[in-house]
Protein backbone atom coordinates (compact mmCIF):
# COMPACT_ATOMS: atom_id res chain seq x y z
CA UNK A 1 0.00 0.00 0.00
CA UNK A 2 1.45 3.36 -1.00
CA UNK A 3 1.50 6.36 1.35
CA UNK A 4 -1.26 8.06 -0.60
CA UNK A 5 -3.67 5.18 -0.01
CA UNK A 6 -3.28 5.08 3.77
CA UNK A 7 -6.39 5.74 5.83
CA UNK A 8 -6.27 9.17 7.51
CA UNK A 9 -6.16 7.81 11.08
CA UNK A 10 -3.31 5.39 10.34
CA UNK A 11 -0.82 8.22 9.79
CA UNK A 12 -1.05 9.68 13.27
CA UNK A 13 -1.13 6.66 15.57
CA UNK A 14 2.39 6.16 16.93
CA UNK A 15 3.80 8.45 14.26
CA UNK A 16 7.62 8.44 14.43
CA UNK A 17 7.85 12.07 13.27
CA UNK A 18 5.56 13.11 16.09
CA UNK A 19 7.55 11.15 18.69
CA UNK A 20 10.77 12.66 17.40
CA UNK A 21 9.30 16.15 17.70
CA UNK A 22 8.19 15.45 21.26
CA UNK A 23 11.65 14.29 22.22
CA UNK A 24 13.26 17.41 20.68
CA UNK A 25 10.74 19.55 22.52
CA UNK A 26 11.63 17.84 25.82
CA UNK A 27 15.37 18.32 25.32
CA UNK A 28 15.04 21.98 24.31
CA UNK A 29 12.73 22.73 27.23
CA UNK A 30 15.29 21.17 29.56
CA UNK A 31 18.21 23.15 28.11
CA UNK A 32 16.38 26.47 28.23
CA UNK A 33 15.22 25.85 31.79
CA UNK A 34 18.83 25.19 32.79
CA UNK A 35 19.94 28.41 31.10
CA UNK A 36 17.23 30.30 32.96
CA UNK A 37 18.26 28.76 36.28
CA UNK A 38 21.90 29.62 35.56
CA UNK A 39 21.08 33.28 34.91
CA UNK A 40 18.73 33.57 37.86
CA UNK A 41 21.26 31.92 40.17
CA UNK A 42 23.80 34.73 39.74
CA UNK A 43 21.17 37.43 39.91
CA UNK A 44 19.73 36.08 43.14
CA UNK A 45 23.22 35.61 44.58
CA UNK A 46 24.23 39.18 43.74
CA UNK A 47 21.03 40.66 45.08
CA UNK A 48 21.09 38.45 48.17
CA UNK A 49 24.71 39.33 48.99
CA UNK A 50 23.96 43.02 48.51
CA UNK A 51 21.03 42.90 50.89
CA UNK A 52 22.92 40.75 53.39
CA UNK A 53 26.07 42.89 53.43
CA UNK A 54 24.39 46.23 52.93
CA UNK A 55 21.30 45.55 55.03
CA UNK A 56 22.78 46.72 58.32
CA UNK A 57 24.11 49.92 56.73
CA UNK A 58 20.75 50.57 55.02
CA UNK A 59 18.89 50.15 58.30
CA UNK A 60 20.92 52.87 60.05
CA UNK A 61 19.31 56.30 59.73
CA UNK A 62 22.72 58.00 59.85
CA UNK A 63 23.37 56.63 56.33
CA UNK A 64 20.89 59.14 54.98
CA UNK A 65 21.85 62.30 56.90
CA UNK A 66 25.55 62.09 57.77
CA UNK A 67 28.40 62.96 55.44
CA UNK A 68 30.97 60.49 54.17
CA UNK A 69 33.37 60.07 57.09
CA UNK A 70 37.17 59.86 57.32
CA UNK A 71 38.34 56.36 58.10
CA UNK A 72 37.47 55.22 61.60
CA UNK A 73 34.82 57.88 62.21
CA UNK A 74 31.07 57.47 62.15
CA UNK A 75 29.27 58.71 59.03
CA UNK A 76 26.79 58.20 56.24
CA UNK A 77 26.33 58.81 52.52
CA UNK A 78 24.10 61.91 52.59
CA UNK A 79 26.37 64.01 50.37
CA UNK A 80 26.84 61.16 47.89
CA UNK A 81 23.09 60.42 47.73
CA UNK A 82 22.32 64.11 47.19
CA UNK A 83 25.08 64.48 44.61
CA UNK A 84 23.87 61.45 42.68
CA UNK A 85 20.28 62.72 42.74
CA UNK A 86 21.36 66.15 41.50
CA UNK A 87 23.62 64.89 38.71
CA UNK A 88 21.23 62.16 37.55
CA UNK A 89 18.39 64.72 37.46
CA UNK A 90 20.52 67.27 35.62
CA UNK A 91 21.77 64.62 33.19
CA UNK A 92 18.22 63.46 32.51
CA UNK A 93 16.95 67.01 32.06
CA UNK A 94 19.79 67.79 29.65
CA UNK A 95 19.61 64.56 27.68
CA UNK A 96 15.88 63.87 27.46
CA UNK A 97 14.78 66.82 25.27
CA UNK A 98 17.63 66.21 22.84
CA UNK A 99 16.84 62.49 22.75
CA UNK A 100 13.10 62.91 22.28
CA UNK A 101 13.53 65.53 19.56
CA UNK A 102 16.13 63.49 17.69
CA UNK A 103 13.96 60.38 17.97
CA UNK A 104 11.02 62.39 16.64
CA UNK A 105 13.07 63.49 13.67
CA UNK A 106 14.05 59.90 12.90
CA UNK A 107 10.52 58.50 13.17
CA UNK A 108 8.38 61.34 11.82
CA UNK A 109 10.43 63.43 9.43
CA UNK A 110 13.44 61.48 8.28
CA UNK A 111 11.97 58.07 7.54
CA UNK A 112 13.62 58.09 4.18
CA UNK A 113 16.90 59.58 3.09
CA UNK A 114 20.46 58.96 4.12
CA UNK A 115 20.59 61.41 7.03
CA UNK A 116 18.17 59.46 9.19
CA UNK A 117 19.83 56.17 8.34
CA UNK A 118 23.28 57.48 9.21
CA UNK A 119 22.00 59.11 12.40
CA UNK A 120 20.28 55.92 13.48
CA UNK A 121 23.46 53.92 12.88
CA UNK A 122 25.69 56.36 14.78
CA UNK A 123 23.18 56.47 17.59
CA UNK A 124 23.33 52.70 17.90
CA UNK A 125 27.12 52.93 18.08
CA UNK A 126 26.83 55.57 20.80
CA UNK A 127 24.31 53.37 22.59
CA UNK A 128 26.88 50.65 23.04
CA UNK A 129 29.90 52.93 23.57
CA UNK A 130 31.76 52.06 26.78
CA UNK A 131 30.85 54.65 29.40
CA UNK A 132 34.50 55.17 30.29
CA UNK A 133 35.02 56.54 26.78
CA UNK A 134 32.26 59.05 27.39
CA UNK A 135 33.86 60.00 30.70
CA UNK A 136 37.24 60.54 29.04
CA UNK A 137 35.60 62.52 26.25
CA UNK A 138 33.95 64.95 28.66
CA UNK A 139 37.19 65.08 30.63
CA UNK A 140 39.18 66.15 27.60
CA UNK A 141 36.71 68.66 26.12
CA UNK A 142 35.37 70.14 29.37
CA UNK A 143 37.23 69.23 32.58
CA UNK A 144 40.68 69.70 31.04
CA UNK A 145 39.66 73.07 29.55
CA UNK A 146 38.23 74.57 32.74
CA UNK A 147 40.91 72.84 34.80
CA UNK A 148 38.69 71.44 37.53
CA UNK A 149 36.25 68.59 38.09
CA UNK A 150 32.64 69.62 38.51
CA UNK A 151 29.06 68.49 38.98
CA UNK A 152 28.17 69.97 35.59
CA UNK A 153 30.81 67.88 33.86
CA UNK A 154 29.28 64.81 35.54
CA UNK A 155 25.80 65.82 34.43
CA UNK A 156 26.97 66.34 30.85
CA UNK A 157 28.64 62.91 30.78
CA UNK A 158 25.44 61.30 32.08
CA UNK A 159 23.37 63.24 29.53
CA UNK A 160 25.55 61.81 26.76
CA UNK A 161 24.55 58.34 27.96
CA UNK A 162 20.87 59.29 28.24
CA UNK A 163 20.62 60.67 24.70
CA UNK A 164 21.15 57.49 22.64
CA UNK A 165 18.85 55.46 24.91
CA UNK A 166 16.04 58.00 24.61
CA UNK A 167 16.60 58.49 20.87
CA UNK A 168 16.27 54.78 20.29
CA UNK A 169 13.15 54.24 22.40
CA UNK A 170 11.43 57.37 21.09
CA UNK A 171 12.16 56.33 17.51
CA UNK A 172 10.91 52.78 18.15
CA UNK A 173 7.80 53.83 20.03
CA UNK A 174 6.77 56.43 17.45
CA UNK A 175 7.24 53.88 14.69
CA UNK A 176 4.79 51.61 16.51
CA UNK A 177 2.06 54.23 16.11
CA UNK A 178 -0.04 53.08 13.14
CA UNK A 179 0.24 55.22 10.04
CA UNK A 180 -3.55 55.31 9.77
CA UNK A 181 -3.61 57.53 12.85
CA UNK A 182 -1.23 60.01 11.21
CA UNK A 183 -3.24 59.92 7.99
CA UNK A 184 -6.44 60.53 9.94
CA UNK A 185 -4.96 63.66 11.52
CA UNK A 186 -3.52 64.87 8.21
CA UNK A 187 -6.88 64.26 6.53
CA UNK A 188 -8.39 66.91 8.82
CA UNK A 189 -5.86 69.41 7.50
CA UNK A 190 -3.42 69.14 10.38
CA UNK A 191 0.18 70.18 9.71
CA UNK A 192 2.84 67.59 10.54
CA UNK A 193 3.97 69.23 13.77
CA UNK A 194 0.45 69.29 15.20
CA UNK A 195 -0.06 65.70 14.20
CA UNK A 196 3.14 64.77 16.04
CA UNK A 197 2.51 66.83 19.17
CA UNK A 198 -1.18 66.13 19.64
CA UNK A 199 -1.66 62.69 18.12
CA UNK A 200 1.44 60.53 17.77
CA UNK A 201 3.13 61.73 20.98
CA UNK A 202 -0.04 60.95 22.86
CA UNK A 203 -0.29 57.54 21.31
CA UNK A 204 3.35 56.77 22.16
CA UNK A 205 3.70 58.65 25.44
CA UNK A 206 3.90 55.69 27.82
CA UNK A 207 6.51 54.05 25.62
CA UNK A 208 8.59 57.22 25.48
CA UNK A 209 8.25 57.73 29.24
CA UNK A 210 9.31 54.14 29.84
CA UNK A 211 12.42 54.76 27.74
CA UNK A 212 13.28 57.83 29.82
CA UNK A 213 12.86 55.88 33.07
CA UNK A 214 15.11 53.12 31.75
CA UNK A 215 17.71 55.74 30.81
CA UNK A 216 17.55 57.12 34.36
CA UNK A 217 18.02 53.61 35.71
CA UNK A 218 20.98 53.13 33.40
CA UNK A 219 22.84 56.28 34.49
CA UNK A 220 22.17 55.95 38.23
CA UNK A 221 24.81 53.25 38.51
CA UNK A 222 27.41 54.63 36.11
CA UNK A 223 30.84 55.06 37.73
CA UNK A 224 33.34 55.53 34.95
CA UNK A 225 31.93 58.75 33.43
CA UNK A 226 31.71 60.38 36.88
CA UNK A 227 35.21 59.33 37.91
CA UNK A 228 36.66 61.56 35.20
CA UNK A 229 34.19 64.41 35.55
CA UNK A 230 32.55 64.97 38.93
CA UNK A 231 35.27 63.10 40.80
CA UNK A 232 34.13 63.09 44.42
CA UNK A 233 33.70 65.32 47.45
CA UNK A 234 34.05 64.48 51.13
CA UNK A 235 31.61 67.22 52.05
CA UNK A 236 28.17 68.49 51.25
CA UNK A 237 28.26 70.70 48.18
CA UNK A 238 25.51 72.58 46.39
CA UNK A 239 27.94 73.97 43.86
CA UNK A 240 27.57 72.31 40.48
CA UNK A 241 30.82 74.00 39.43
CA UNK A 242 32.81 72.14 42.07
CA UNK A 243 33.63 68.45 42.40
CA UNK A 244 30.57 66.61 43.60
CA UNK A 245 30.07 63.50 45.70
CA UNK A 246 28.12 60.67 44.14
CA UNK A 247 27.26 57.11 45.09
CA UNK A 248 29.07 55.13 42.39
CA UNK A 249 32.44 56.80 42.90
CA UNK A 250 32.09 56.65 46.71
CA UNK A 251 31.34 52.93 46.44
CA UNK A 252 34.39 52.54 44.21
CA UNK A 253 36.72 54.38 46.60
CA UNK A 254 35.34 52.95 49.82
CA UNK A 255 35.26 49.40 48.55
CA UNK A 256 38.92 49.63 47.47
CA UNK A 257 39.98 50.98 50.87
CA UNK A 258 41.36 48.83 53.72
CA UNK A 259 38.86 50.18 56.28
CA UNK A 260 36.09 47.98 57.62
CA UNK A 261 33.60 50.82 58.26
CA UNK A 262 34.11 52.21 54.74
CA UNK A 263 33.38 48.75 53.37
CA UNK A 264 30.09 48.71 55.23
CA UNK A 265 29.11 52.07 53.76
CA UNK A 266 30.09 50.90 50.26
CA UNK A 267 27.82 47.86 50.63
CA UNK A 268 25.04 50.13 51.84
CA UNK A 269 25.47 52.45 48.84
CA UNK A 270 25.56 49.53 46.40
CA UNK A 271 22.36 48.07 47.86
CA UNK A 272 20.73 51.50 47.74
CA UNK A 273 21.51 52.01 44.03
CA UNK A 274 20.38 48.50 43.13
CA UNK A 275 17.08 48.92 44.94
CA UNK A 276 16.54 52.32 43.30
CA UNK A 277 17.22 50.85 39.84
CA UNK A 278 14.92 47.93 40.62
CA UNK A 279 12.13 50.32 41.58
CA UNK A 280 12.66 52.38 38.42
CA UNK A 281 12.45 49.25 36.28
CA UNK A 282 9.29 48.05 38.01
CA UNK A 283 7.80 51.52 37.59
CA UNK A 284 8.65 51.52 33.88
CA UNK A 285 7.07 48.10 33.44
CA UNK A 286 3.94 49.01 35.36
CA UNK A 287 3.59 52.19 33.33
CA UNK A 288 4.02 50.39 30.04
CA UNK A 289 1.56 47.67 30.99
CA UNK A 290 -1.06 50.19 32.01
CA UNK A 291 -1.12 51.61 28.51
CA UNK A 292 -2.29 48.33 26.95
CA UNK B 1 -20.50 29.03 -13.08
CA UNK B 2 -22.67 27.52 -10.34
CA UNK B 3 -22.06 30.41 -7.96
CA UNK B 4 -22.44 32.85 -10.82
CA UNK B 5 -25.96 31.80 -11.65
CA UNK B 6 -26.86 31.69 -7.96
CA UNK B 7 -25.80 35.30 -7.66
CA UNK B 8 -27.69 36.17 -10.80
CA UNK B 9 -30.80 34.77 -9.22
CA UNK B 10 -30.33 37.20 -6.33
CA UNK B 11 -30.29 40.10 -8.73
CA UNK B 12 -33.97 41.05 -8.60
CA UNK B 13 -33.40 41.74 -4.90
CA UNK B 14 -30.75 44.33 -5.67
CA UNK B 15 -33.03 45.89 -8.24
CA UNK B 16 -35.79 46.31 -5.68
CA UNK B 17 -33.31 47.97 -3.35
CA UNK B 18 -32.14 50.30 -6.10
CA UNK B 19 -35.64 51.32 -7.10
CA UNK B 20 -36.64 51.98 -3.50
CA UNK B 21 -33.58 54.11 -2.84
CA UNK B 22 -33.95 56.33 -5.87
CA UNK B 23 -37.46 57.66 -5.51
CA UNK B 24 -36.20 61.12 -6.43
CA UNK B 25 -35.06 61.79 -9.96
CA UNK B 26 -31.33 61.51 -10.69
CA UNK B 27 -30.06 63.46 -13.65
CA UNK B 28 -27.94 61.57 -16.17
CA UNK B 29 -24.17 61.64 -15.79
CA UNK B 30 -23.81 63.97 -18.78
CA UNK B 31 -25.95 66.65 -17.11
CA UNK B 32 -24.84 66.40 -13.48
CA UNK B 33 -23.58 69.46 -11.62
CA UNK B 34 -19.95 68.62 -10.90
CA UNK B 35 -18.18 69.36 -7.63
CA UNK B 36 -15.00 67.61 -8.70
CA UNK B 37 -13.94 67.14 -12.29
CA UNK B 38 -11.35 64.43 -12.83
CA UNK B 39 -9.58 64.57 -16.16
CA UNK B 40 -7.10 62.07 -17.60
CA UNK B 41 -5.80 61.06 -14.18
CA UNK B 42 -2.83 58.72 -14.00
CA UNK B 43 -1.42 57.53 -10.71
CA UNK B 44 1.81 55.74 -9.88
CA UNK B 45 3.12 53.84 -6.87
CA UNK B 46 6.79 54.10 -7.75
CA UNK B 47 6.96 52.34 -11.13
CA UNK B 48 3.53 50.72 -10.90
CA UNK B 49 0.68 52.51 -12.61
CA UNK B 50 -2.44 52.16 -10.44
CA UNK B 51 -4.79 54.52 -12.30
CA UNK B 52 -5.00 54.78 -16.05
CA UNK B 53 -6.51 57.79 -17.73
CA UNK B 54 -9.47 58.16 -15.38
CA UNK B 55 -12.01 60.83 -16.35
CA UNK B 56 -15.25 61.47 -14.50
CA UNK B 57 -17.31 64.16 -12.76
CA UNK B 58 -18.35 63.87 -9.13
CA UNK B 59 -21.80 65.35 -8.62
CA UNK B 60 -22.33 68.06 -6.04
CA UNK B 61 -24.43 67.04 -3.01
CA UNK B 62 -24.92 63.54 -4.27
CA UNK B 63 -23.45 60.24 -3.21
CA UNK B 64 -21.05 58.65 -5.66
CA UNK B 65 -19.90 55.08 -5.11
CA UNK B 66 -16.74 53.46 -6.45
CA UNK B 67 -17.02 49.70 -6.80
CA UNK B 68 -14.73 47.05 -8.20
CA UNK B 69 -12.61 44.09 -7.11
CA UNK B 70 -9.68 44.49 -4.69
CA UNK B 71 -6.73 46.28 -6.22
CA UNK B 72 -8.78 47.95 -8.95
CA UNK B 73 -7.70 51.43 -7.83
CA UNK B 74 -10.90 52.70 -6.24
CA UNK B 75 -9.23 53.58 -2.91
CA UNK B 76 -6.27 55.02 -4.78
CA UNK B 77 -8.62 57.26 -6.75
CA UNK B 78 -10.26 58.42 -3.53
CA UNK B 79 -6.89 59.20 -1.97
CA UNK B 80 -5.91 61.46 -4.84
CA UNK B 81 -8.83 63.81 -4.13
CA UNK B 82 -7.39 65.05 -0.82
CA UNK B 83 -3.76 64.54 -1.87
CA UNK B 84 -3.30 61.85 0.79
CA UNK B 85 -0.73 60.30 -1.50
CA UNK B 86 1.49 63.36 -1.06
CA UNK B 87 2.56 61.96 2.33
CA UNK B 88 4.54 59.33 0.46
CA UNK B 89 7.25 60.60 -1.87
CA UNK B 90 7.21 57.54 -4.14
CA UNK B 91 3.58 58.12 -5.07
CA UNK B 92 2.57 60.62 -7.73
CA UNK B 93 -0.43 61.68 -9.74
CA UNK B 94 -0.64 63.22 -13.22
CA UNK B 95 -3.65 64.81 -14.82
CA UNK B 96 -6.34 67.08 -13.45
CA UNK B 97 -8.59 67.05 -10.41
CA UNK B 98 -10.54 70.26 -10.67
CA UNK B 99 -12.45 71.76 -7.77
CA UNK B 100 -13.92 75.20 -8.43
CA UNK B 101 -11.72 75.40 -11.53
CA UNK B 102 -8.48 74.78 -9.61
CA UNK B 103 -6.32 71.75 -10.31
CA UNK B 104 -5.70 70.15 -6.93
CA UNK B 105 -2.68 68.23 -8.17
CA UNK B 106 -0.65 71.22 -9.26
CA UNK B 107 -2.14 73.95 -7.08
CA UNK B 108 0.06 76.15 -4.93
CA UNK B 109 -2.65 76.07 -2.30
CA UNK B 110 -1.52 74.57 1.00
CA UNK B 111 -2.34 70.89 1.13
CA UNK B 112 -3.76 71.32 4.67
CA UNK B 113 -6.41 73.66 3.28
CA UNK B 114 -7.38 71.18 0.58
CA UNK B 115 -7.73 68.46 3.19
CA UNK B 116 -9.85 70.70 5.38
CA UNK B 117 -12.21 71.23 2.42
CA UNK B 118 -12.19 67.55 1.43
CA UNK B 119 -12.65 65.38 4.51
CA UNK B 120 -11.93 61.69 4.71
CA UNK B 121 -13.05 58.72 6.80
CA UNK B 122 -10.94 55.58 6.71
CA UNK B 123 -11.63 51.89 6.55
CA UNK B 124 -10.55 51.20 10.12
CA UNK B 125 -11.83 53.49 12.85
CA UNK B 126 -8.99 55.81 13.86
CA UNK B 127 -9.99 57.63 17.04
CA UNK B 128 -7.19 59.80 18.40
CA UNK B 129 -5.82 58.91 21.83
CA UNK B 130 -7.77 61.69 23.52
CA UNK B 131 -11.24 62.32 24.89
CA UNK B 132 -14.35 62.00 22.73
CA UNK B 133 -14.80 65.77 22.98
CA UNK B 134 -11.21 66.50 21.94
CA UNK B 135 -11.42 64.03 19.07
CA UNK B 136 -13.97 66.39 17.52
CA UNK B 137 -12.42 69.62 18.77
CA UNK B 138 -8.92 68.80 17.46
CA UNK B 139 -9.88 69.25 13.82
CA UNK B 140 -12.08 72.27 14.49
CA UNK B 141 -9.31 74.08 16.36
CA UNK B 142 -7.00 73.76 13.35
CA UNK B 143 -8.88 76.39 11.40
CA UNK B 144 -11.30 78.07 13.80
CA UNK B 145 -11.00 79.93 17.09
CA UNK B 146 -14.21 79.21 18.93
CA UNK B 147 -15.36 80.12 22.42
CA UNK B 148 -15.95 77.27 24.84
CA UNK B 149 -19.70 77.54 24.29
CA UNK B 150 -19.43 77.61 20.50
CA UNK B 151 -17.14 74.60 20.62
CA UNK B 152 -19.58 72.73 22.87
CA UNK B 153 -22.31 73.45 20.35
CA UNK B 154 -20.17 72.30 17.43
CA UNK B 155 -19.24 69.06 19.17
CA UNK B 156 -22.88 68.36 19.99
CA UNK B 157 -23.92 69.21 16.44
CA UNK B 158 -21.32 66.92 14.86
CA UNK B 159 -22.00 64.03 17.21
CA UNK B 160 -25.72 64.54 16.62
CA UNK B 161 -25.30 64.40 12.85
CA UNK B 162 -23.30 61.20 13.22
CA UNK B 163 -26.11 59.68 15.32
CA UNK B 164 -23.74 59.28 18.26
CA UNK B 165 -24.73 62.12 20.60
CA UNK B 166 -27.25 60.15 22.66
CA UNK B 167 -24.77 57.36 23.26
CA UNK B 168 -21.85 59.52 24.37
CA UNK B 169 -23.30 62.77 25.74
CA UNK B 170 -22.65 61.68 29.34
CA UNK B 171 -19.07 60.55 28.76
CA UNK B 172 -17.51 63.18 26.52
CA UNK B 173 -14.35 63.21 28.66
CA UNK B 174 -13.77 59.49 28.20
CA UNK B 175 -11.16 58.30 25.73
CA UNK B 176 -12.38 57.96 22.17
CA UNK B 177 -10.66 54.61 22.07
CA UNK B 178 -12.94 53.25 24.80
CA UNK B 179 -15.90 53.21 22.39
CA UNK B 180 -17.04 50.16 20.44
CA UNK B 181 -15.93 49.74 16.82
CA UNK B 182 -19.18 51.07 15.37
CA UNK B 183 -19.21 54.02 17.73
CA UNK B 184 -15.57 54.75 16.92
CA UNK B 185 -16.35 54.88 13.22
CA UNK B 186 -19.28 57.23 13.79
CA UNK B 187 -16.94 59.33 15.97
CA UNK B 188 -14.57 59.54 13.00
CA UNK B 189 -17.43 60.59 10.74
CA UNK B 190 -18.47 63.20 13.31
CA UNK B 191 -14.87 64.42 13.41
CA UNK B 192 -14.87 64.65 9.63
CA UNK B 193 -18.06 66.69 9.36
CA UNK B 194 -17.26 68.89 12.38
CA UNK B 195 -14.77 70.84 10.29
CA UNK B 196 -17.51 71.37 7.68
CA UNK B 197 -15.76 70.15 4.55
CA UNK B 198 -17.41 70.51 1.15
CA UNK B 199 -16.61 66.97 0.11
CA UNK B 200 -16.56 63.87 2.30
CA UNK B 201 -14.56 60.85 1.18
CA UNK B 202 -15.48 57.52 2.76
CA UNK B 203 -13.04 54.68 2.21
CA UNK B 204 -14.96 51.46 2.95
CA UNK B 205 -16.38 53.03 6.10
CA UNK B 206 -18.47 49.99 7.05
CA UNK B 207 -16.07 47.14 6.38
CA UNK B 208 -15.23 46.66 10.05
CA UNK B 209 -18.74 47.26 11.35
CA UNK B 210 -21.60 44.96 12.32
CA UNK B 211 -24.91 45.18 10.40
CA UNK B 212 -26.60 47.48 12.91
CA UNK B 213 -23.76 50.00 12.91
CA UNK B 214 -23.61 49.68 9.12
CA UNK B 215 -27.28 50.55 8.87
CA UNK B 216 -26.73 53.62 11.06
CA UNK B 217 -23.79 54.79 8.97
CA UNK B 218 -25.74 54.27 5.74
CA UNK B 219 -28.65 56.24 7.09
CA UNK B 220 -26.19 58.94 8.01
CA UNK B 221 -24.70 59.01 4.49
CA UNK B 222 -28.18 59.44 3.14
CA UNK B 223 -28.73 62.48 5.35
CA UNK B 224 -25.30 63.94 4.71
CA UNK B 225 -25.85 64.46 1.03
CA UNK B 226 -28.19 67.37 1.65
CA UNK B 227 -25.08 69.38 2.63
CA UNK B 228 -22.06 67.47 1.44
CA UNK B 229 -20.73 65.89 -1.69
CA UNK B 230 -20.10 62.30 -0.63
CA UNK B 231 -17.82 59.80 -2.35
CA UNK B 232 -17.79 56.27 -0.99
CA UNK B 233 -15.60 53.29 -1.80
CA UNK B 234 -17.27 50.01 -1.00
CA UNK B 235 -16.87 46.29 -1.53
CA UNK B 236 -20.51 45.72 -0.79
CA UNK B 237 -22.63 46.10 -3.90
CA UNK B 238 -25.90 46.19 -2.01
CA UNK B 239 -24.46 49.08 -0.06
CA UNK B 240 -23.52 50.94 -3.23
CA UNK B 241 -27.02 50.30 -4.53
CA UNK B 242 -28.63 51.48 -1.31
CA UNK B 243 -26.69 54.68 -0.64
CA UNK B 244 -25.45 56.07 -3.91
CA UNK B 245 -26.88 58.18 -6.72
CA UNK B 246 -24.01 57.50 -9.11
CA UNK B 247 -21.78 54.45 -9.34
CA UNK B 248 -18.43 53.98 -11.00
CA UNK B 249 -17.19 50.49 -11.76
CA UNK B 250 -13.40 50.21 -11.88
CA UNK B 251 -11.16 47.38 -12.93
CA UNK B 252 -7.35 47.22 -13.02
CA UNK B 253 -6.91 50.96 -12.68
CA UNK B 254 -9.40 51.85 -15.39
CA UNK B 255 -12.84 53.36 -15.12
CA UNK B 256 -14.98 50.80 -16.94
CA UNK B 257 -18.41 52.30 -16.55
CA UNK B 258 -19.83 55.31 -14.76
CA UNK B 259 -23.52 56.03 -14.62
CA UNK B 260 -26.58 56.62 -12.54
CA UNK B 261 -26.67 53.85 -9.91
CA UNK B 262 -29.96 52.40 -11.21
CA UNK B 263 -28.53 52.08 -14.68
CA UNK B 264 -25.33 50.43 -13.47
CA UNK B 265 -27.22 47.85 -11.45
CA UNK B 266 -30.15 47.21 -13.77
CA UNK B 267 -29.02 47.88 -17.32
CA UNK B 268 -25.23 48.15 -17.38
CA UNK B 269 -23.88 48.86 -20.84
CA UNK B 270 -20.59 46.97 -20.54
CA UNK B 271 -20.62 43.18 -20.19
CA UNK B 272 -17.69 43.42 -17.69
CA UNK B 273 -19.81 45.53 -15.36
CA UNK B 274 -22.70 43.12 -15.63
CA UNK B 275 -20.38 40.20 -14.84
CA UNK B 276 -19.13 41.91 -11.70
CA UNK B 277 -22.55 43.05 -10.53
CA UNK B 278 -24.06 39.61 -10.95
CA UNK B 279 -21.11 37.89 -9.31
CA UNK B 280 -20.14 36.05 -12.48
CA UNK B 281 -16.81 37.86 -12.34
CA UNK B 282 -13.48 36.06 -12.72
Amino acid sequence: MSAAEQMPGAIHAGNPLYRFRKRINFVLLGVSSLALAFGLFWLVWIFGTLLYEGGTALARASLYYQMTPPPGADGGLANAIAGSLVMVSAGTLLGTPVGVLAGTYLAEYGRRGWLAGATRFLNDVLLSAPSIVIGLFVYSVYVAKVRHFSGWAGAVALALIVIPVVVRTTDDMLKLVPNTLREAAMALGSPIWKTVVFVTYRAARTGILTGILLAVARISGETAPLLFTALNNQFWSNNMNAPMANLPVVIFQFAMSPYEDWHRLAWGGAALITIAVLILNILARALFRKSD
Amino acid sequence: METGSAMAAARPMIETVVRAASAEETVPVADLKPKLRIRKLDFYYGGFQALKNVTLDIAERKVTAFIGPSGCGKSTLLRTFNRMYALYPDQRAEGEILMDGENLITTKQDVSLIRARIGMVFQKPTPFPMSIYDNIAFGVRLFERLSRREMDERVEWALGRAALWNEVKDKLTQSGQSLSGGQQQRLCIARGIAIKPEVLLLDEPCSSLDPISTAKVEELIHELKSDYTVVIVTHNMQQAARVSDYTAYMYLGELIEYDVTDTIFITPKKPQTEDYITGRFG
